[in-house]
């Protein structure tokens, strides 16, 4: 396999992945930061360089409603969004999904008004996180690339067709420039293979369908209840699209990213970019002789709840990062689940939540020792009175840093 | 009414592959009040066929031949528009006519 290493932005690599995948139809709308993502795409289409039927539309909210219409008409059909688009695009998400149908959308992850911000952090994505979209976080510009191809794969598996976000996170990869290997358009256009629609379509004119019937109390749960069986299949078929794009490209994926998580006493759980700041701190650590480990889950959505116990049920204290607060009085939406996870470990660890970097603050090498420190004391006494905390918030009291 | 579908059996998404399936979901339960038809008052003019949103006027050699019960949702048009005097077609509670 013949990869060729350039240097791109977290946007220029999604469009090129968007270009090499050559989708039939794409609606979009520019919002801050994924703007650059549709702007090289609509030079594509006018350069001739796809084949994409490019439909400029006025809000975010058509931009998903046209990839919906395109989806059921038996096409391949892509948009992208960020922060207040995707909110704006709410109600249409759980139309996407509900009807099952296969769209990929590259999400550049900001934070959501107010106060008005424009820069990196996940309130976007996980306020969508039960609209029963599939979710893959990207730490670099090589994983959204990697991952916006295999999202295709995963959509439109028979036992899959679901719609599919691929996140990373605004600015930090989507304005940076980075090294990646790329393919070339012929093994992308391999890998990803012809649309072949699994149903009957709106424009199979031998067998006609209705699309979005009705469906009251005596239909709807079964309806529903299908739809959350295709969420659970996921699973699978991400690990099996995993390993196809391993053997294609080298290039290592799986639902979770365990970092010298082995034998770690203390480990650290986050996603996207910060989960490389956090494997230097870890590093660091280990040279000092302290046990760290990092976890980053790459797939939110289907939440892989077993594999998550199955690796941190051995550690001693257990630090939750969430780039989004639930606003509940009781910590960020990673936190809660993961630590409903691990109620059925065997020795329940003590898991703690650290909400970081809304809109875009720095989480740098000092705010993950500190975390790792505050573990290393909760790890020894096996207790902590202090469950939610905020990192770098200027005048909060952080026990130990 | 039909048998109803398990999870497993309903079409992805509950869309419906099938053309004329309208006729398939009975409706006839919907109904708290249902027309009579009163066959010796008919003057036989269709009005009530021709006005029904449900077909439900069952109809013979371009006569009336009663009511389709099974899809009658009870909306009592056919008795509002029937011309005759007195009334063929005439509502009644549906816990009376049992």
């Amino acid at each position: 396999m013949l990869q060729e290493r350039i240097a791109l932005t977290g946007n220029e690599a999604m469009a090129l992945a968007m270009k090499q995948i050559n989708p039939d139809v794409v609606a979009a709308y520019p919002i801050t930061p994924q703007t650059e993502i549709v702007q090289l795409f609509s030079s594509y289409v006018a350069n001739g360089m796809v084949k994409t039927e490019f439909i400029t539309v006025e809000s975010e909210h058509s931009a998903m409603s046209a990839v919906v219409g395109a989806a059921a008409s038996g096409v391949r059909a892509m948009t992208a969004t960020s922060s207040q688009g995707l909110a704006y695009m709410f109600e249409v998400l759980y139309i996407a999904a509900s009807n099952q149908l296969p769209i990929v959308m590259p999400v550049v992850n900001r934070a959501l008004s107010g106060p008005i911000n424009i820069h990196g952090d996940h309130s976007d994505t996980m306020g969508a996180r039960d609209a029963g979209w599939i979710q893959l976080y990207s730490e670099n510009t090589q994983e959204a690339y990697d991952n916006l191809i295999q999202a295709i794969r995963i959509a439109e598996h028979s036992d899959v067709q679901l719609p599919v976000m691929v996140c990373m996170d605004g600015f930090i990869i989507s304005h940076a420039l980075e090294n990646l290997e790329i393919l070339a358009d012929e093994d992308v256009q391999q890998f990803i293979g012809e649309f072949i629609p699994h149903r009957p379509t709106l424009l199979n004119l031998d067998s006609p369908v209705t699309v979005g019937p009705l469906a009251l109390y005596d239909y709807y749960m079964e309806i529903k209840r299908a739809q959350a069986e295709a969420m659970m299949r996921a699973k699978p078929v991400i690990r099996q699209v995993g390993q196809e794009y391993k053997a294609l490209t080298g290039r290592c994926y799986d639902l979770l990213e365990p970092y010298k998580l082995d034998d770690a006493d203390i480990a650290i759980v986050v996603l996207s970019s910060t989960a490389g700041t956090t494997r230097v701190v870890v590093d660091e650590l280990r040279q000092e002789g302290v046990k760290a480990g990092v976890l980053k889950p790459r797939v939110f959505r289907p939440f892989p709840y077993e594999e998550i116990r199955e690796v941190l049920a051995p550690v001693k204290a257990i630090a939750i990062l969430d780039r989004a607060d639930s606003y509940a009085g009781f910590g960020g939406p990673l936190f809660k689940e993961i630590r409903a996870a691990l109620y059925d470990a065997p020795a329940r660890p003590p898991v703690v939540n650290y909400i970081y970097g809304l809109g875009g603050r720095d989480a740098n090498l000092n705010d993950i020792r500190a975390v790792y420190r505050d573990l290393d004391k909760i790890a020894a006494t096996g207790w902590t009175d202090q469950l939610v905390r905020y990192l770098g918030v200027r005048e909060e009291a952080i026990v130990h840093a | 009414m039909s048998r109803l579908l398990s999870w497993k059996e309903v079409p992805v998404a509950g869309w419906l592959e099938k053309k004329g399936n309208a006729k398939e979901y009975e409706t006839g339960d919907w109904r708290t009040i249902k027309p009579v038809w009163i066959e010796k008052n008919c003057i036989q003019c269709l009005r009530c066929f021709v006005y029904c949103p449900d077909l439900a006027i069952l109809s013979q050699g371009e006569k009336v031949a009663g009511i389709d019960y099974q899809h009658c949702k009870g909306c009592g048009i056919c008795a509002n528009e029937c011309p005759s005097k007195p009334k063929a077609l005439e509502m009644v509670a549906e816990t009376d006519s049992e």
